[in-house]
Formats: structure tokens, C-alpha cells, sequence
């Protein structure tokens, strides 16, 4: 008997060390990255990319525009990484991370050995700085301009260094889309020594961790990089990277069927058959993180009476604008959510394109001879509003079959979206692009309450729900998605029902390349991240 | 001659103030903020105000035009908004793609449209005459953005004698000096990037020249015409001399007055950045330049841009009128 009990100890004890050992609450840390199960089938050679413009500058900290994403995402890491076909987050610079009970303080631990581009080792003080250069005014080298940190370092308090590969970060109120926020671009990762070299001029000599080193940057022409054959991951596939920018679609195209470049973005829907009809080259398009809407402001009437907003909804016929305008692959949009986030409500019933129906409700609202309103519409294309005025006019008539005469009125985008911040719109065609491709990214910023302030507004419908407020909060609190789906179903069911705005479309996104560049795949984020990409000659 | 130059050049200042209040007070005047444009919408109203207070933007507009009067005596021309360059940087590198551009658009407009306009005036009623003033109007006409295009599909695309777009291949290594890049291979004796610098300009110069060519091309004939109808042409051409001779030597120099104040305009315009051939051929100039800055309330480029191009304007002008000199005998300047 003694004997058997002896040999069960060791193991026993070995299993309540373990749990002694393990974190109080802990996300996991997979062994290998989505990325790295993409291999090269070649290494060497130089891979174009090319995109409508430049980027503004190559300072992860500073930039907000999508060309200038694309160009920093391949030169900086971050602690954690979007999966390459996901939003799910995966460990990046981070190995693996731990949160407190009380959802307060997140632990990482960092990967060892990782070094920038200059040699600088990777540590928990660069981390640290990091952090302190976007977000300390009075710091020594805090940007110029810093347009994200506001949103990536919301509810952070503090970060402190461990040891060298340990760092804490500090909330102020429990946050789930914290770490999802740790993913994006703008928090990537600079070498501390660079931006005490270059100080001002960081935003024209990059210097990260990622799989390619930044060599040079010709204006409005192109950017080079090298591949980094010590990345941690694997260096990348091909030996050097150009970042071409070519402003028109078409010419875009003409240089790709000749092969001087291998994958563009940006592609003009009538040239889609085109490219599908071209052996050399491939079409790729797949459901896009944005939602193209019309906000209604429930504040001025007509539109406080939710019976004028359903009516609106019900007006509008979705597939003809998508047929129209987003050449058929585009979806019609009946959520703030894209189907491409979790937490997505399916379950919501699409308001039906009916005329007669919008009538009704219209004349029970009291408008029975119809009613005159303006449609603003932004002089910008945007991914999910691709040809502004045609779609705007295109409202227009649909609105005016069921009586409501709508004179359209525009402005250029700065304008525009400072005078929907200030609510001087009665109805407004506008959209959201995801950043992280959480939930709280659309649904929080764009109709929560808290965001419904004149002058600062996103919430440009200025939608106030005590409700949705309640519920969105909670599923800010809340760590465990499948808690957090839940809430956002409801609150999606409940703003459904308002209707404070009519939700038009979810533009796909769309990208071009040559069939000489393998493992290409357009994340879903419209980043697009090349170090695994391989060319076949 | 000199005295005359010299009060001539003068003339810049009293040009460059009036161009910057004018572009100062019409940027600064139009809605919307280049600082939201720049933070994008994700910056807190606190951090778009640390940065308009930084930038000193919410100084009275008089302030502002001081100062920045100030920096424009001392070279300065501000730090672009959108990219915190100075603006002097940015205007090195873009104004010499316009202006290699523009030169190169220019001197074929002008060799072309002045030999087709010679000979359709010595030819008048002719076939030649019937035709080209007939492909000056279609050229005239015809939307550059759409030639562009055509021009690249047919000797790019299909026939592959040019590249499609840019200035030069990122393959070609070439030391950049002044940022002409003709200049710059001429000088390292680059060779390789010396043809291939001018292959990338062939499309794109001749895209552009297609308007003043037309433009030049007619006021060539018509102002021929009007001057081989002069009593000297009619006596010249009693003395017996060849047509030839009449038309080169005595007819000619008179035609061009009109004909180089045209020229002169229109290198003005195209230096003013010729932004939809610049779009078509990812030609980084300056129109590009000044309408992205236009777009994102740029306004230290936009002034700069501006102000280097009137600047330029005025010294065009000045050598069309000197020109004059040279041409009419009778014009001096004292």
C-alpha cells in the first residue's frame, strides 16, 4: 500500500506545483504563429506591391492612413498579431500574457533574443518607451502628431518594466478589447535608439523589428525595403520589397498584366472581369470589416420619430446599390456589424425594400403627403462608398418613390465630417472602416451615448440608448467573447428596432496579383502584410 | 538693359506678398481643419487641440501671416501640416519632376507647333495646312486624361517601347543630386539611368505638349499669315527673292512676338503643376503636390507651392519680354 501511494506522489506533486505555478487567469499561448505555417516555395527575388498613394510617413506612432499602414506593418512588430486570416489576436513580440482577477493589470512575457534593425536589443524598456512616447506629452520625442494612441491606449494607466522580458501593463477599468488594440499598427514597436537619432526625422528612417528593414524612400514614387534574415519568425520569402504608388487604378493595372508589379489594391469594378478573364492574374475578393450607412440625426426631427427612420430603412433597396455600385460584391448591409466580426447579430430580421411599407409608417408618423429633408454625402470616395454622388442620387430617387424628396448637399471630407460632429445634418451618408475588428469598434465608438457629444461626436446619428449603453459597457468588462457575443446580439436586436440609421452596405474587399506571387491572402483588415509572400520566378 | 532687368526683378516682391496674402486668407478662410485630417478619427478632441495649439493655428489669421512672412524672408517656408517636412525639402524634390517635365513638354510643343504653323501659313490652303489645323483643334480638344491613357495602352502596354509610369525604374540606381534626374545621370555619367530617365519622360512630355502645341501651332500660322500680308513682305517678294528667304528671314522673327508670349504663358501654366498628367503617369510633381495639399488644408504647401509658382511666372514673363528685344529691333528697353 505504502508502495503504490509513494509512486503516485511524485506525479501528484508534480501536478499541484504545476497549478501553483499557473497564473491566476490565463489566455494561452499557441506554439506557432497562423503565419508561420505558410511556407516559402522559393526564397529570393523582389516583390512589388503597389497602392494609390504614399504614405504620409513611416512612423507607426503618427500615421492613420491606410498607404502609410501598409508600409509600416511590414517594418514593425507588435506584441500581438492579427492571425493571417483573422481578427483573433496571436503572439507576436509577446510570447504569451496573463491577466489579473480583477481584469486590471495584464502581464506579458516577451520573446528573448528579438533585436531591431539597428542591433538595439528588444526589451521591456523599449516596450516601456514605446508606450511613454505616445502618450506622455512632455516627452522628450513624443510625435508630432500621434492619431491613434488615444484610441489603442484607452483605459491604460501605466506600464512597468519587470525584469528585461517581463512588462505590466496597468488599466484603469477592466477592458477586453485591450489586447486586440495591442495588435494594431499603431502600436508597433520602435527602436528606442533610432528615435533618439533621428528624432524628428523618425518618420523617413524606420527602424523596427519586422521582417523587412526600411532602405530607402523616393517621394510619391516608391519605398524599398530588404528582407530582415534575422526576423524571429523566419525571414521573409523574397530579398527586397517595393511599395510603388501609382495613383490611377487603371494604369495600376496595366503595369500589373505586364508584370512590373505583382500585387496592387484599389481595382475599378468594371475592370473585374478583366482581371478574372486574365490566366496570369487573380481577382481576390472577400467580405470587408466596413459598413457603408445613412445616419439619421435622432435628435432634429423628422428623424426623432423612429417610425420616419424605419420607413427610411425600408425605402432603400440595398442589392440594386450593390449591383450598381460595388460591381455585385459588395453586401447589403442590415447591422452596424460586418459579417466578418464576431458577435455579428444574423439572427436580425433585414428591414424589407418595400415602398408601400415605408409609406405606411410615414403617414402614420404624420407625414402622409410625404416629406422634404436633406441627404448629405461626402466628396471622397471611401472603400465602402465608391462612387459618392452616383450612390447619393441613387438614394435620392429611391427615396423619392416613397415621398420623400431629399435635396442632396455635399462637402469635402474635412468639412463634412466636422459638421456631422457637430450634428448639422438631418440625414448623412457615411461609413466606418474596423481597426481591430472587435465589436466594441463600431458599436461603442459609433452608438454609444458616451459618443454622442456635439463637436466630438462619432456618433453622428447622436443615438442615446440607456439600453445599449448598459449593455455595451458590460461587454467592455467582460473577458470571455462568447459572453461578449451574446451582449452585442442584443444590443444589435435593440438598435435594429430604432433604426438610427439604414445600414446600406458591406464593400468587400478587393485586391489583384499575379499568379507568380503565392501565399498572397488580403487580410480581412485591408493590412496587407507580405512577409510570406513567395514569387515563382 | 540692365536697370531695366533689375526693376523688372523688383517686381517679385510686390508679387510675392500679394500671392501669399491672397492664398493665405482663401486656405485659412476655407472650412474644415488640417489638424483633424492628419489625426484622423480616432485622436481625442484633447489631443486635436495640443496639436492645433502647437501649431499655433489658433492665433489670429494677422499673427500667423507675420509670421510666417518671417520665415519666408529667412528661406523658411513652414514645416508641411501633413508631414512634418519642411517645405523647402518637399518643393526640392517635387519641383524639379514639373519642371523637367514642363521643359520637355515645352520645347516640343514649341519645335513642333512652330514648324507645322511655319509651314501651313507658307503653305496656306493646302492639304498639309487643311490637316494639321484640323489635328491642332482635335488636339485642343481631346481630354488629356483620356490621351494619356490611350498613349500609354498603345506604346507601353502593347507595343512596350516605353515604361508605363513613373520617372525612373527602381532598379536603376542613380545619386541624386539636384533632382533633375536628367542632369543628375549627365553628371555621375550614369548612363543606365540616362536612358532610362528619358524613356519615362517620352509619354508623359508628349501627353502634355499635346494643348500648346495646338495652341502654339495655330498662333504660329495665324500670326504668319497676318505678317506676310505686310507692305516689307509684298516689296520683299517684288525684289525677287525666293519665298523661301522672304518667309525665313523677313517674315519670321516679326510672327513670334505673339507666338513667344504664348509659349511664355503657357510654361507658366504647366510649371503650375500639371496635375492630371502627373496622375496618369505617377509623375511625382508638384500639381500633385499642391492639390493633395489643397485637399488636407496643407496649408504652409500650399502657400509655398504657390508662391514658388507665381515667383516662376514672373520670371518667365520677364525673359518673353526681353525676348522682344531680340525679336523687333524697334522694342528697346532703357
Amino acid at each position: 500500500m505504502n508502495q503504490r501511494v509513494a509512486r503516485l506522489a511524485w506525479p501528484v506533486i508534480i501536478v499541484i506545483v504545476w497549478f501553483m505555478l499557473a497564473p491566476t487567469s490565463s489566455v494561452g499561448a499557441p506554439m506557432s504563429s497562423s503565419w508561420d505555417a505558410k511556407a516559402c516555395g522559393r526564397v529570393g527575388g523582389t516583390l512589388v506591391f503597389a497602392q494609390a498613394d504614399d504614405p504620409d510617413g513611416l512612423d507607426p506612432h503618427e500615421v492613420t492612413d491606410g498607404f502609410s499602414v501598409n508600409n509600416v506593418s511590414n517594418v514593425f512588430d507588435t506584441l500581438v498579431r492579427f492571425t493571417a486570416d483573422s481578427t483573433q489576436v496571436e503572439p507576436s513580440l509577446a510570447e504569451s500574457w496573463t491577466v489579473s482577477a480583477d481584469n486590471l493589470v495584464w502581464t506579458f512575457k516577451l520573446r528573448k533574443g528579438v533585436k531591431f534593425h539597428d542591433g538595439t536589443p528588444f526589451n521591456a524598456e523599449a516596450v516601456k518607451f514605446n508606450f511613454e512616447r505616445q502618450t506622455v506629452e512632455k516627452h522628450p520625442y513624443h510625435p508630432r502628431a500621434v492619431g491613434y494612441a488615444d484610441f489603442t491606449f484607452q483605459n491604460v494607466k501605466s506600464v512597468d518594466v519587470v525584469d528585461e522580458s517581463t512588462v505590466r501593463w496597468n488599466l484603469t477599468a477592466p477592458y477586453a478589447p485591450f489586447i486586440t488594440n495591442q495588435a494594431m499598427f499603431a502600436t508597433g514597436i520602435v527602436s528606442p535608439t533610432a528615435v533618439k537619432q533621428y528624432g524628428q526625422d523618425f518618420f523617413k528612417h524606420p527602424v523596427g523589428t519586422g521582417p523587412f528593414k526600411f532602405v530607402e524612400w523616393i517621394q510619391k514614387d516608391h519605398v524599398t525595403y530588404e528582407a530582415n534574415r534575422d526576423y524571429f519568425a523566419g525571414r521573409p520569402c523574397v530579398d527586397r520589397l517595393i511599395v510603388r504608388t501609382i495613383p490611377d487604378n487603371t494604369v495600376r493595372l496595366l503595369e500589373m498584366e505586364r508584370g512590373t508589379v505583382h500585387i496592387m489594391i484599389g481595382v475599378n469594378p468594371p475592370d473585374y472581369n478583366r482581371i478574372r478573364s486574365n490566366a496570369e492574374l487573380v481577382l481576390f475578393t472577400g467580405a470587408g470589416l466596413n459598413t457603408g450607412y445613412v445616419s439619421m440625426n435622432t435628435e432634429v426631427a423628422p428623424f426623432s420619430d423612429r417610425r420616419v427612420r424605419q420607413a427610411i430603412n425600408h425605402a432603400i433597396d440595398r442589392s440594386a446599390l450593390v449591383n450598381a455600385f460595388y460591381g455585385g460584391v459588395g453586401i447589403p448591409a442590415k447591422n452596424p456589424l460586418p459579417p466578418t466580426i464576431w458577435g455579428y447579430a444574423d439572427k436580425v430580421q433585414a428591414y424589407e425594400y418595400s415602398v408601400d411599407k415605408a409609406k405606411k409608417l410615414l403617414a402614420e408618423a404624420g407625414f402622409a403627403n410625404g416629406l422634404t429633408t436633406e441627404l448629405w454625402w461626402p466628396n471622397r470616395a471611401r472603400p465602402y462608398l465608391t462612387q459618392p454622388q452616383k450612390i447619393a442620387e441613387a438614394l435620392q430617387a429611391q427615396l423619392a418613390m416613397a415621398g420623400i424628396q431629399a435635396k442632396l448637399v455635399t462637402y469635402d471630407w474635412g468639412t463634412y465630417l466636422s459638421k456631422l460632429r457637430n450634428g448639422e445634418d438631418p440625414m448623412a451618408i457615411i461609413g466606418w472602416i474596423g481597426d481591430n475588428g472587435d465589436p466594441d469598434n463600431f458599436l461603442y465608438a459609433l452608438l454609444d451615448k458616451d459618443n454622442a457629444i456635439r463637436g466630438k461626436a462619432q456618433n453622428y446619428a447622436f443615438y442615446k440608448s440607456d439600453a445599449v449603453h448598459r449593455l455595451l459597457i458590460q461587454a467592455q468588462r467582460v473577458g470571455d467573447q462568447a459572453t461578449r457575443a451574446q451582449l452585442y446580439e442584443q444590443a444589435q436586436q435593440i438598435i435594429h428596432r430604432d433604426a438610427p440609421w439604414a445600414p446600406l452596405v458591406h464593400a468587400s474587399r478587393v485586391s489583384a496579383y499575379r499568379k507568380d506571387a503565392q501565399n498572397y491572402l488580403y487580410h480581412p483588415l485591408e493590412i496587407t502584410w507580405l512577409h510570406r509572400v513567395w514569387l515563382t520566378k | 538693359m540692365t536697370r531695366y532687368v533689375g526693376r523688372r526683378l523688383l517686381e517679385l516682391v510686390p508679387v510675392a506678398f500679394g500671392v501669399l496674402l491672397v492664398v493665405f486668407v482663401i486656405s485659412h478662410l476655407t472650412p474644415a481643419d488640417p489638424v483633424l485630417v492628419i489625426l484622423g478619427e480616432h485622436a481625442s478632441p484633447a489631443t486635436v487641440e495640443r496639436l492645433r495649439a502647437q501649431l499655433r493655428l489658433n492665433d489670429p489669421l494677422p499673427v500667423q501671416f507675420v509670421r510666417y512672412l518671417g520665415g519666408v524672408l529667412h528661406g523658411d517656408l513652414g514645416r508641411s501640416i501633413k508631414q512634418n517636412e519642411r517645405v523647402t525639402v518637399q518643393l526640392a524634390t517635387r519641383f524639379p519632376a514639373t519642371f523637367e517635365l514642363t521643359i520637355t513638354a515645352m520645347l516640343i510643343a514649341s519645335l513642333v507647333g512652330i514648324l507645322t504653323g511655319v509651314v501651313a501659313a507658307a503653305r496656306q490652303n493646302s492639304w498639309f495646312d487643311a490637316v494639321s489645323m484640323f489635328a491642332a483643334l482635335v488636339g485642343f480638344s481631346m481630354p488629356i486624361f483620356w490621351l494619356g491613357i490611350m498613349l500609354i495602352l498603345l506604346f507601353a502596354w502593347y507595343l512596350g517601347w516605353v515604361p508605363i509610369s513613373g520617372r525612373l525604374d527602381y532598379t536603376i540606381e542613380l545619386t541624386r543630386i539636384t533632382n533633375f534626374y536628367l542632369l543628375d545621370a549627365l553628371l555621375t555619367r550614369n548612363w543606365a539611368a540616362l536612358g532610362n530617365a528619358a524613356r519615362h519622360l517620352i509619354l508623359p512630355a508628349v501627353t502634355l505638349s499635346t494643348v500648346p502645341l495646338a495652341i502654339i501651332a495655330r498662333m504660329t500660322r495665324s500670326s504668319l499669315l497676318e505678317v506676310l500680308r505686310q507692305d516689307y513682305v509684298r516689296t520683299a517678294r517684288a525684289k525677287g527673292l525666293a519665298e523661301r528667304i522672304v518667309v525665313m528671314r523677313h517674315a519670321l522673327k516679326n510672327a513670334f512676338i505673339p507666338v513667344v508670349t504664348v509659349i511664355g504663358l503657357n510654361v507658366g501654366s504647366l510649371l503650375g503643376g500639371a496635375i492630371l498628367t502627373e496622375t496618369i503617369f505617377a509623375w511625382p510633381g508638384m500639381g500633385r503636390l499642391v492639390v493633395d495639399a489643397i485637399f488636407a488644408r496643407d496649408y504652409p504647401v500650399v502657400q509655398g507651392t504657390v508662391l514658388v509658382i507665381a515667383l516662376l511666372f514672373v520670371v518667365v514673363n520677364l525673359l518673353v519680354d526681353l525676348s522682344y528685344a531680340f525679336l523687333d529691333p524697334r522694342i528697346r528697353y532703357g
